[in-house]
């Protein structure tokens, strides 16, 4: 089983491994969330929905069922 | 006269092309750290030198030329249509320094539509705090560009900016890379079919979302090509932004250094705090709490002050020239009263303004957002709701253009609807006379009685607005899929400038606009209720005294007043509908006032005071609106605003759609009468029904 970026705890950072799935809005792409960038998990709100990114140097904020679908390897420091 | 230039400001949302927009034109437009503050076109002219002028368009931010919303297809319409008058010659694109890679994204786009572009590199004041430094020779010159680096916070960089616009033939057309080898065999294949066609355009035409792609396609014959599905389009587009992604970091790469140790931010700690599961919501509420307690406590010493002035000037103008007759008490009792009634509330609305302001420009707003947004899901709405609820509170129609932002069409259609319910400043002025008059003075724990009723109303009208969009969801059917991105801005210091341009231009045009119609309305009302048919009103002074022979003096011209306006015009236009307002505990003169108040709430206040003043002979102490207000009484001599009826007309005003300019303006953001008409006769239905339960629980 594959991590996304749903399960990402507060503070986690990985790297994006796949956001190729059609339900990816193309914003999201072309904010910078696309493989080989790297993702950070800032804020949670309560439900863990909606979480708080730091992408790509991008700020935003994204609903977990968008967060589910994009495929990352976390990064351990 | 030469040929003005016509410039496009171009950029992601919240780069300050609004900001860049006022420095050149002079104008002051709304300024906001929040994505999505403008959402429609705005045109200004810039002076060049030697005569030269410049046209320019302010536009909605854009991530790039794919809509995903409505304000962005504003921007897409227009570079897609060369026939467009406005269509650019020079494209500006403003962005923001410290984000320069996915403001690059954009730009490499336009650069391929082959329009000249000026890259305009804002907020370059912050370069030095995040330690950010650019290698401006190299960056032109790998992007084939002029770029300048701009503050208008500062004021720089505008002066650079405008000698490029008028040199703008000088630019580069040349794309910076070539998109169509991600598909190569597709690429050749659509410039055979449309020879005559620009090929990047071409592509971003086809590839447009249809759900916001309203582009014309008529002039392109797409039938006898064979397209891609859906999916492989998207496919694509992936890889288009793949490789341009891969472009942009390699020119940044040795245009741009960033010392990560010298950057200093204070977003994560703010962050911890204001998004925080529990006191993150605690803030929110007590920032909701000290609105109310300003708008209701502290900008009550101004108003007593406003109030006793207009009446006074009334008075003075009834003495000074009193021998004008008719004309004199037209302007004393309709014109003077009726202005005086909205003037009052100018302290209380500029406080709204003002907080609402702050609370965009510091970047707070986002972070609402983000809260809110689950809460908000459930009942239909999108986190993005949040915003036009909030801002509803000033007024309801730039609140329901701010939906523009929301992608998804149920959402925004749900937030359109309900956004009425939410307590707009046009209400306060009703809700405000009312309270004085029916809610006791007294504290508890530190928040006046009637400061806490108010801030219960706007509890209400939120609570009305999210209520209804439930039920709406449960209705509207819909197979789009959601989806919901939101940046969060980096926080920033309110501009004391920004923010009061603001309070004063929005109270301006409130003042004004209402101004405007309880004007013309307290005019015809006063005329409606100084004249009337028939010989009851044209013998008001016989009948009274043959009727009340013991009355003498100031009582019998009071007898005589009123007993000629029950039957003036207006009077008669209260008596015929009084049987349906009787049960709400309304009298025939609050009537009229609702009557008026289908053109516009506010003018209710108005109303009264037109109709109080003509209907009583005055004395000292019963000046003020508010006095004559609360000495009215029914025939049979109870008073007319008590508890009942005064909660029964709040609750009456809460819900009730009185407001033309809502109307139309919910007709143009749907495109169809239906959805008004349902606002329209749904809520005041409501308004009906919930007014007559309270009066009759209560009296
Ligand atoms: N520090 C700094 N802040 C700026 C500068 N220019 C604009 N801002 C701030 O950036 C925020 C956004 O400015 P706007 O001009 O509203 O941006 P916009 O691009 O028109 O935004 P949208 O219309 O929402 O797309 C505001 O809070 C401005 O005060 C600048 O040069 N320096
Ligand atoms: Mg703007």
């Amino acid at each position: 089983m594959s991590l996304t970026i749903a399960d990402l705890k507060k503070g986690e950072k990985a790297i994006i491994v796949d956001s190729s799935s059609e339900d990816i809005p193309l914003k999201l792409l072309e904010m910078g969330c696309l493989p080989g960038n790297i993702v950070e998990l800032l804020q949670v709100a309560p439900f863990h929905d909606p979480i708080y990114l730091n992408i790509n140097d991008s700020y935003l904020a994204i609903r977990k069922e968008t967060a589910a679908l994009i495929l990352i390897d976390i990064i351990n420091e | 006269m030469s040929k003005q230039i016509n410039v496009a400001l171009i950029g992601n949302p919240n780069t300050g092309k609004t900001s860049v927009f006022n420095a050149l034109t002079g104008l002051n437009q709304k300024v906001g750290n929040y994505p999505g503050i403008t959402v429609d076109k705005k045109e200004g002219i810039c002076k060049l030198s030697r005569g030269v002028k410049a046209h320019i368009l302010d536009l909605p931010g854009t991530y790039s030329l794919n809509a995903s919303s409505l304000d962005e297809n504003v921007v897409i319409e227009l570079l897609l249509n060369k026939n467009d008058k406005n269509y650019p010659d020079v494209a500006v694109i403003v962005s923001d320094v410290e984000n320069l890679k996915r403001n690059l994204l954009l730009f490499t786009q336009i650069k391929d539509l082959k329009i000249p572009t000026i890259l305009a590199i804002n907020m370059a004041d912050r370069m030095s705090r995040k330690g950010i430094s650019l290698d401006i020779e190299l960056l032109e010159k790998e992007l084939k560009t002029k770029i300048t680096l701009v503050s208008t916070r500062k004021n720089e960089g505008i002066t650079d900016l405008k000698a490029l616009i008028e040199n703008y033939k000088t630019l580069s057309t040349e794309p910076c890379l070539d998109t169509s080898t991600i598909d190569t065999e597709y690429f050749n294949s659509l410039k055979q079919a449309f020879p005559n066609q620009d090929l990047y355009k071409l592509w971003v035409v086809i590839s447009q979302d249809a759900n916001f792609g309203k582009i014309d396609r008529n002039e392109l014959d797409f039938s006898k090509f064979k397209t891609k599905s859906k999916s492989e389009l998207k496919r694509l587009q992936q890889k288009e932004t793949i490789k341009r992604y891969q472009f942009i970091n390699g020119v940044l790469k040795e245009g741009q250094t960033i010392d990560v140790t010298k950057a200093k931010g204070l977003r994560a700690q703010f962050d911890r705090v204001l998004t925080h599961k529990v006191w993150g919501y605690v803030i929110f509420f007590v920032i909701l709490l000290t609105i109310f307690q300003a708008i209701y406590d502290w900008a009550t010493v101004p108003m007593d002050f406003i109030d006793s002035s207009f009446a006074s000037l009334a008075d003075w103008i009834k003495v000074t020239f009193s021998g004008g007759g008719k004309l004199t008490n037209l302007i004393a009792e309709g014109v003077v009263a009726g202005i005086g009634g909205i003037v009052i509330f100018i302290p209380q609305i500029a406080f709204l303004f003002l907080f609402i302001a702050v609370l965009e420009e510091s970047g707070y707003m986002s972070r609402v957002v983000f809260l809110m947004d689950r809460i908000m899901r459930r009942f239909g709405l999108s986190g993005k709701s949040i915003v036009p609820l909030i801002s509803g509170t000033a007024c309801a129609i730039p609140a329901i253009m701010a939906t523009r932002n929301i992608e998804n069409w149920k959402e925004r259609l749900i937030t359109i609807l309900v956004t009425p319910f939410t307590t707009c400043s046009a209400r306060l002025p009703v809700y405000l006379i009312i309270i004085a008059l029916v809610i006791p003075e007294g504290r508890f724990l530190g928040l006046s009685y009637q400061a806490l009723t108010l801030m219960l109303l706007y509890l209400i009208g939120f609570g009305m607005a999210v209520f209804s969009a439930y039920i709406l969801d449960k209705i509207l059917k819909t197979n789009r899929k959601t989806f919901f991105v939101i940046e969060m801005p980096s926080y920033k210091v309110p501009l004391l400038k920004n923010v009061i341009l603001t309070v004063i231009e929005k109270t301006k045009t409130f003042v004004f606009e209402a101004g405007r119609i309880i004007l013309a309305i307290s005019i015809v009302l006063w005329i409606l209720a100084s004249y009337g048919p028939g010989k009851e009103f044209n013998n008001a002074e016989t009948i009274v005294e043959q009727t009340y022979p013991e009355l003498q003096g100031e009582q019998l011209e009071n007898k005589v007043a009123s007993y000629k306006l029950e039957h003036s015009f207006i009077g008669i236009v209260g008596k015929t509908i009084e049987p349906a307002i009787r049960p709400l505990g309304y009298d025939w003169k609050i009537g009229i006032g609702l009557v008026t108040s289908f053109a516009a709430r506010e003018v209710f206040v108005g109303t009264l005071a037109t109709i109080y003043s003509v209907g009583s002979a005055l004395d000292d102490d019963d000046k003020t609106i508010k006095n004559r207000m609360a000495n009215e009484v029914h025939d049979n001599g109870k008073k007319v605003f008590t508890l009942a009826s005064g909660i029964s007309l709040l609750l009456f005003y809460a819900f009730a759609m009185q407001c033309m300019s809502t109307l139309a303006i919910v007709k143009r953001e749907t495109n169809s009468w239906k959805w008004p008409m349902i606002q329209l006769f749904g809520m005041s239905l409501i308004a009906y029904i919930v007014a007559l339960i309270a009066f009759q629980i209560l009296k």
